[in-house]
C-alpha cells in the first residue's frame, strides 16, 4: 500500500487538489490558509535575499548561543504562531455564528481548527513565549553571563522550532489530527483515525516536548548555580523565583507527556495496545498520565506571568513589593499542589466518589495561595505612586478578568458541578479566561516592559495602550458570553447545533472575535511603528522604567556579555538601592578576562534533523526517518569532538566599553516619572521615592 | 569519609558484594521458599529498595554529607514520582473496580 | 558557587573555570536524570496498571527465564562495578591506559547484557508473547525495551569515549563527560533492580 520512497505521500495531500475536485467555502478557507503559509514563506525568504540578510541571519542569530537573541527567536516564533492561532480562533468564531443547523465549514475541517488552535496556542505560543522571556530576563537579572548550557538553549530552541515547523507543514501537506489538543484515544487510534493528522500531532508534540523539559533544565541549573554573588535565595527577583518553580515544574512535568505520545504513538506504528479497544487496551489510562502533565503546564505557563505582575506592580507604583515572602511561599506551594490535582480533568470518567473528593479539594486549595497573591500585588499598588502606563493596564485587565476565571475554576473543582457543566463552552470560558488573562497578559505587559532591555528602544506607548484595551475588551466579549452558553447546554467542540436560543450569545462573542483580530492588528502596527520611529524611541542608558532589579542597570540593548562586571548584590532590589545611596552608574573595582560560547550550528542542524525526522515518520517515509535519526545522532556525537567551544574578552575591553557607557550616562539628563513615556526617556531615572 | 584510593577502593567492592547478596535473596525469596505471594512481594520490595540504597551509597556517592544538594534532588523527585503513581494505582484501580 | 567538588573527580586546584563547569555539568545531568527517572516511573505504574490485561495471552510462567534474568543481572552490576573501577583510575592515577580497559570492560559487560536481553526478546515472540498481543504485554516491552535502549546508547557514549581518550588522553572536558557517564551507567543499574524486582520476580513470586 504504502510507497518505499515516497511512504503515504502523493499528489492529492494538498488542500489545492480538494478544492479543484470539489469547490466549496470549506476547501477555499483551506486553501486560502494554505496558501498563506506558502506566500508567508516566500514573502520572508524574498526579503532576507533583496536586503542580503541570510548571512547576517546565520552569524548573529540562528547559530548564536546568547541566551538573549534564543529568547527573542522563541518570542519570535511564538508571535508567528500566535497570529496563527487568533485567527484560527476568529474563523472557529464566524463559523459558530453560521453553525445553526449547518454551518460554513465541514465538521471535520472544524475540528481540525480546535485541534490545531489548541495545540498551538499551548504548545506554541504560550510555552515558547514564557521560555523567551525567561530565557531574555533570568540571566540578566541574577547577574549571570548567560545560561548554564547555552548551546543546548540553543537545542531545546531547535526542537520547539521543530514541532512548530510539523505544525506549520501540516496545513499545506495532508491535514492535522481532529482528536482536539489532547488527542484522547480511542478516537485517535489507528483504527479509529488512520491518516497522519494524528501522527502531526504526536511529532510536533513530542519533539517539542523534549525541547521544554531541556529548557526547564537549562534554567533550574541556571538559578542553581550561576547567582552572582550576593544574590541568596530570598534575594532574587520575583519573575525568577517564578521562573525557577516553572522550570522545575518541566523538568517533571513534560516526561508524563512524552511518555502519553510515545505510547500512542507505538499503538499507532508498531500495533502495540496500550489504549486500543480490544486486547487489554485501556484509553482511561491516556486521560491519566497525559494530564498529569496538562495541569501542571497551566501552571508552567501561568506561573512566570505572575512573575512579571510582580515586577511591574513594584516598578510602575514605585513600591516595594509587598510580601516578598510569602509571594515566594505561594509560588513554590502552587508548583508543589498543582502535582496533585490532575484528576479534575476528568472527573465524569467513573472513578469513585473519594477519589474525586480528594482531587476536588486538592484543586481548590490552590486557590488559597492564588488569593495570597492578588492580594499581595494589590497591596502593592495600595499608596503606590501609579502610572498607568501598558503594563499597568494590563495588570488591570488581570484584575478583573482573571477573577471570574479563577473562580469558575473553583466552582469546576467541585466535582457534583463539573458532571453539569463538563465539556461545555463553560469550560472553553473559563480556561480562555485564565490563560488569557493570566498568561498572555503577562507577557504582553513583559514584553513592554522588557522590550527595550532587548532591542535599545521603547515600544510606542499610545498604539501599545491602544492594542491593550482592544485586548481587553475582545476578550471580554468573546469570553464571557460562553458562560451562559455553557449553562443553557451547549456543548464544547459544537460543529453545530439546532437550538437558535445559542445565537445571540455566538453574535456577541463574534463581536470580540473581530475585536481581537483588530487588538492583533494594532500590535503589530505597534512594532512596526515604534521600528521605524526608533531614533526617537531610543534609550540607551538602560533604566526607562526606573527599575529595581539587576537587568535594568546595563545599557539597553544589553550588550552580549551582559554585565561589564561581575554585579554583587546586598538585598533585594539592588538597582533602587544603590539609585537611592546615589551611586548606580559607577566604575567597577576590577575587571575580569571573560569567556563567552562560540557560535554553534548545532541548535539549526537538530532543528532541522527532527522536523524532517518527524515529517518522514507521519508519512511513513522509513528510509528518511532513519537518515535524519543519523544525522541527530551524529550531530551530537561530532559536538563532543569541538574542542574550542569558547571565546575570550580580555578585562581591558570590558573596561573600555563600560567607561564609555559611564560617560553616556553623564551626558543623558535624567527623567521624571511623568515623562517616562516621552521622548525625553532616554533610559536615565530620576528616582521617585527612596527605596 | 576518608579520600583516598584504597577506602575508595572498599567502598565499591562493599558496594558490589551487597548489591550481589540482596540480588541473590531476592531470587532466592521467589525460587525457593514456600511463601504466600504477597509476603513474597514484600520482602522483595525491600530487599529491591535496599539494594537501590546500597548503590546511591556506594556507587553514586550520595550521602547526607556529601552531595547533599542531589540527594535532596533525588528525595524531591521521589516525592513527585510517589504522587505520580500512587496517583495512577489508586485512580485505575477505582477505575477497574467499577467496570466490573 | 560553593559545594564540593564530585568525589568521582579529580580536576585540580588550578581549574577553577573546570571545575565551576564540571560542577555544573554534575547537577545537571542529575537534573536529567530525576526528568528520566519520572519517564521510568510513569512505564512502571503503566505495567502496573496493565498488569491484568493479559487478554487471553501468554504470562509470565511461559514467558520469563529467570535464570537469563538473573545473568542479566550479574553482568549488570558487574558492569557497574567496573565503571566504580574506571572512575577510581582516573581520579588517582591519572593515566589513560587503565581507565580506558576498565571502560572496555565495561562496555563488554554492558554488550553481553543486552545479548542476553535479546534472545529473551526472540524468545518471548518466539513463545506469542510480542507487544500486540496483549495490553500486558506491550507495557512490558515498552518498560524493558525502553531500559534496553538506555543500555544501547550507553555503550556508544562508552565507544565515544574511548575514541576522545585515545584522541585527546585525560583532559578536563574528557573527564567530566566520564563523570557524567559514570552517573547514567549506575542510574541504569538502579532502574534494572527496578525492573527485575517488579517485573521478573514479582510476576513469578
Ligand atoms: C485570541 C483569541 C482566541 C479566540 C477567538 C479563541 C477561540 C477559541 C474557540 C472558538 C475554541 C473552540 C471552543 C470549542 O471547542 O467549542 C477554542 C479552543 C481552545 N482555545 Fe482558544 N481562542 C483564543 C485564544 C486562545 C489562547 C490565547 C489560548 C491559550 C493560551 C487558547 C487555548 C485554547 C484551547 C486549549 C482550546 C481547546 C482546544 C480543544 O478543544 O482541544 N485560545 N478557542
Ligand atoms: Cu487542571
Amino acid at each position: 500500500m504504502t510507497d518505499p520512497i515516497f511512504g503515504r505521500l502523493d499528489g492529492s495531500v494538498t488542500p489545492f487538489d480538494d478544492l479543484f475536485r470539489n469547490p466549496s467555502v470549506n476547501e477555499a478557507v483551506a486553501s486560502g490558509a494554505a496558501l498563506a503559509v506558502i506566500l508567508g514563506v516566500v514573502a520572508v525568504v524574498w526579503m532576507l535575499t533583496r536586503h542580503r540578510l541570510w548571512a547576517p541571519l546565520w552569524r548573529d542569530w540562528l547559530t548564536s548561543a546568547d541566551h538573549k537573541k534564543i529568547g527573542i527567536m522563541y518570542c519570535v516564533l511564538a508571535g508567528v504562531m500566535l497570529v496563527r492561532g487568533v485567527l484560527e480562533g476568529v474563523v472557529m468564531r464566524t463559523h459558530q455564528v453560521t453553525a445553526l443547523d449547518g454551518g460554513m465549514l465541514s465538521a471535520d475541517h472544524f475540528a481540525q481548527l480546535f485541534s490545531t488552535h489548541g495545540t498551538i496556542m499551548i504548545f506554541f505560543v504560550a510555552t515558547p513565549l514564557i521560555t523567551g522571556l525567561i530565557n531574555f530576563a533570568v540571566p540578566l537579572q541574577i547577574g549571570a553571563r548567560d545560561m548554564a548550557f547555552p548551546v543546548l538553549n540553543q537545542v531545546s530552541l531547535g526542537l520547539t522550532a521543530a514541532g512548530a515547523g510539523l505544525v506549520m507543514v501540516s496545513l499545506v501537506v495532508g491535514q492535522f489530527g481532529t482528536g482536539g489538543w489532547t488527542m484522547y484515544p480511542p478516537y485517535t487510534g489507528a483504527t479509529f483515525s488512520p491518516g497522519p493528522g494524528v501522527d502531526y500531532w504526536l511529532w510536533a508534540i513530542g519533539i517539542s516536548g523534549i525541547g521544554s523539559t531541556l529548557s526547564g533544565l537549562n534554567f533550574a541549573v541556571t538559578i542553581y548555580k550561576m547567582r552572582c554573588p550576593g544574590m541568596t535565595w530570598l534575594r532574587m527577583p520575583m519573575f525568577t523565583w517564578t521562573a525557577l518553580c516553572t522550570a522545575i515544574m518541566m523538568v517533571y512535568a513534560f516526561p508524563p507527556l512524552t511518555v502519553a505520545t510515545a505510547m500512542l504513538a507505538l499503538d499507532r506504528y508498531l500495533d502495540f495496545h496500550f489504549f486500543t479497544n480490544d486486547l487489554g487496551g485501556n484509553m482511561m489510562h491516556y486521560a491519566n498520565v497525559f494530564w498529569m502533565f496538562g495541569h501542571p503546564e497551566v501552571y508552567i505557563v501561568v506561573l512566570p506571568a505572575y512573575g512579571v505582575f510582580s515586577e511591574i506592580s513594584a516598578t510602575f507604583a514605585a513600591k516595594r513589593l509587598y510580601g516578598y515572602n510569602s509571594l515566594v511561599i505561594a509560588t513554590m506551594a502552587i508548583a508543589v499542589i498543582s502535582f496533585c490535582v490532575w484528576l479534575h480533568h476528568f472527573f465524569t470518567m467513573g472513578q469513585g466518589a473519594p477519589v474525586n473528593a480528594a482531587f476536588g479539594i486538592a484543586t481548590m486549595i490552590i486557590a488559597v495561595p492564588t488569593g495570597v497573591k492578588v492580594y499581595d500585588w494589590l497591596a502593592t499598588l495600595y499608596e503606590g505612586r501609579i502610572r498607568m502606563s501598558v503594563p499597568i493596564i494590563y495588570l488591570a485587565g488581570f484584575f478583573i478578568l482573571f477573577v471570574f476565571g479563577g473562580l469558575t475554576g473553583v466552582i469546576l473543582a467541585n466535582p457534583t458541578i463539573d458532571y453539569q457543566v463538563h465539556n461545555s463552552q463553560f469550560l472553553v470560558a473559563h480556561f480562555h479566561n485564565v490563560l488569557i488573562r493570566g498568561t498572555l497578559f503577562g507577557i504582553f505587559a513583559g514584553i513592554h516592559y522588557w522590550f527595550p532591555k532587548a532591542f535599545g528602544f521603547r515600544l510606542d506607548e499610545t498604539l501599545a495602550r491602544r492594542a491593550a484595551w482592544l485586548w481587553f475588551a475582545g476578550f471580554c466579549l468573546a469570553f464571557l458570553p460562553l458562560y451562559w452558553l455553557g449553562l443553557m447546554g451547549m456543548p464544547r467542540r459544537s460543529a453545530s447545533y439546532d437550538n437558535p436560543a445559542f445565537e445571540p450569545a455566538m453574535w456577541l462573542a463574534f463581536a470580540g472575535g473581530l475585536l481581537v483580530l483588530a487588538a492583533l492588528a494594532t500590535t503589530v502596527w505597534t512594532f512596526v511603528a515604534s521600528i521605524r520611529n526608533r531614533a526617537a524611541l531610543a534609550c540607551p542608558v538602560g533604566d526607562p522604567w526606573d527599575g529595581r532589579t539587576l537587568e535594568w542597570s546595563v545599557p539597553c540593548p544589553a550588550p552580549a556579555f551582559n554585565f561589564f562586571a561581575t554585579p554583587s548584590v546586598r538585598a533585594l532590589d539592588p538597582l533602587t538601592i544603590e539609585k537611592a545611596e546615589g551611586t548606580p552608574y559607577e566604575e567597577a573595582d576590577g575587571y575580569e578576562d571573560i569567556e563567552m560560547p562560540r557560535n554553534t550550528a548545532l541548535g539549526m542542524i537538530l532543528a532541522v534533523a527532527t522536523g524532517v525526522m518527524g515529517f518522514a515518520l507521519v508519512w511513513w517515509v522509513w528510509w528518511l526517518a532513519a537518515l535524519a535519526l543519523v544525522a541527530v545522532i551524529g550531530a551530537v556525537i561530532a559536538r563532543a569532538f569541538v574542542e574550542d567551544t569558547h571565546q575570550r574578552i580580555p578585562a581591558d575591553e570590558l573596561r573600555q566599553a563600560h567607561l564609555a557607557f559611564l560617560r553616556r550616562v553623564r551626558q543623558t539628563r535624567a527623567v521624571d516619572r511623568d515623562d517616562e513615556t516621552g521622548p525625553a526617556n532616554k533610559g536615565l531615572a530620576r528616582p521617585e521615592v527612596p527605596a | 569519609m576518608k579520600d583516598d584510593r584504597r577506602s575508595e577502593t572498599i567502598r565499591y567492592v562493599t558496594g558490589a558484594l551487597v548489591s550481589g547478596v540482596l540480588t541473590l535473596l531476592a531470587f532466592w525469596v521467589v525460587m525457593g521458599p514456600d511463601l504466600a505471594r504477597p509476603v513474597r512481594l514484600w520482602v522483595l520490595a525491600g530487599l529491591g529498595l535496599a539494594q537501590i540504597v546500597v548503590q546511591l551509597r556506594c556507587f553514586l556517592h550520595i550521602g547526607w554529607h556529601s552531595r547533599r544538594e542531589d540527594l535532596q534532588l533525588i528525595l524531591f523527585s521521589l516525592v513527585l514520582l510517589g504522587l505520580m503513581i500512587g496517583g495512577t494505582i489508586w485512580i485505575m484501580g477505582s477505575l477497574a473496580v467499577r467496570m466490573h | 558557587m560553593s559545594g564540593t567538588a564530585h568525589p568521582g573527580l579529580n580536576l585540580g586546584a588550578a581549574h577553577g573555570k573546570a571545575r565551576d563547569r564540571s560542577e555544573k555539568g554534575a547537577f545537571g545531568f542529575w537534573v536529567f536524570l530525576m526528568s528520566d527517572l519520572i519517564i521510568f516511573g510513569i512505564l512502571f505504574a503503566t505495567y502496573i496498571v496493565m498488569l491484568p490485561a493479559r487478554a487471553g495471552g501468554p504470562g509470565p510462567e511461559t514467558l520469563f527465564d529467570l535464570s537469563s534474568i538473573g545473568a542479566q543481572t550479574a553482568l549488570l552490576l558487574a558492569s557497574s562495578f567496573t565503571y566504580g573501577m574506571a572512575s577510581l583510575s582516573m581520579k588517582h592515577g591519572g593515566r589513560r591506559a587503565p581507565v580506558a580497559l576498565w571502560l572496555a570492560l565495561t562496555g563488554v559487560l554492558g554488550a553481553g547484557f543486552i545479548t542476553l536481553e535479546m534472545r529473551d526478546f526472540i524468545h518471548m515472540a518466539g513463545e506469542g508473547g510480542v507487544p500486540s498481543r496483549s495490553g500486558w504485554l506491550s507495557a512490558l516491552w515498552a518498560l524493558v525495551g525502553l531500559h534496553g535502549l538506555h543500555v544501547a546508547a550507553g555503550l556508544l557514549w562508552i565507544a565515544v569515549m574511548l575514541a576522545l581518550l585515545a584522541l585527546r588522553g585525560l583532559n578536563d572536558a574528557v573527564k567530566s563527560r566520564l563523570l557524567l557517564l559514570g552517573l547514567y551507567w549506575h542510574f541504569l543499574d538502579l532502574a534494572w533492580i527496578g525492573i527485575f524486582t517488579i517485573v521478573f520476580l514479582g510476576g513469578m513470586a
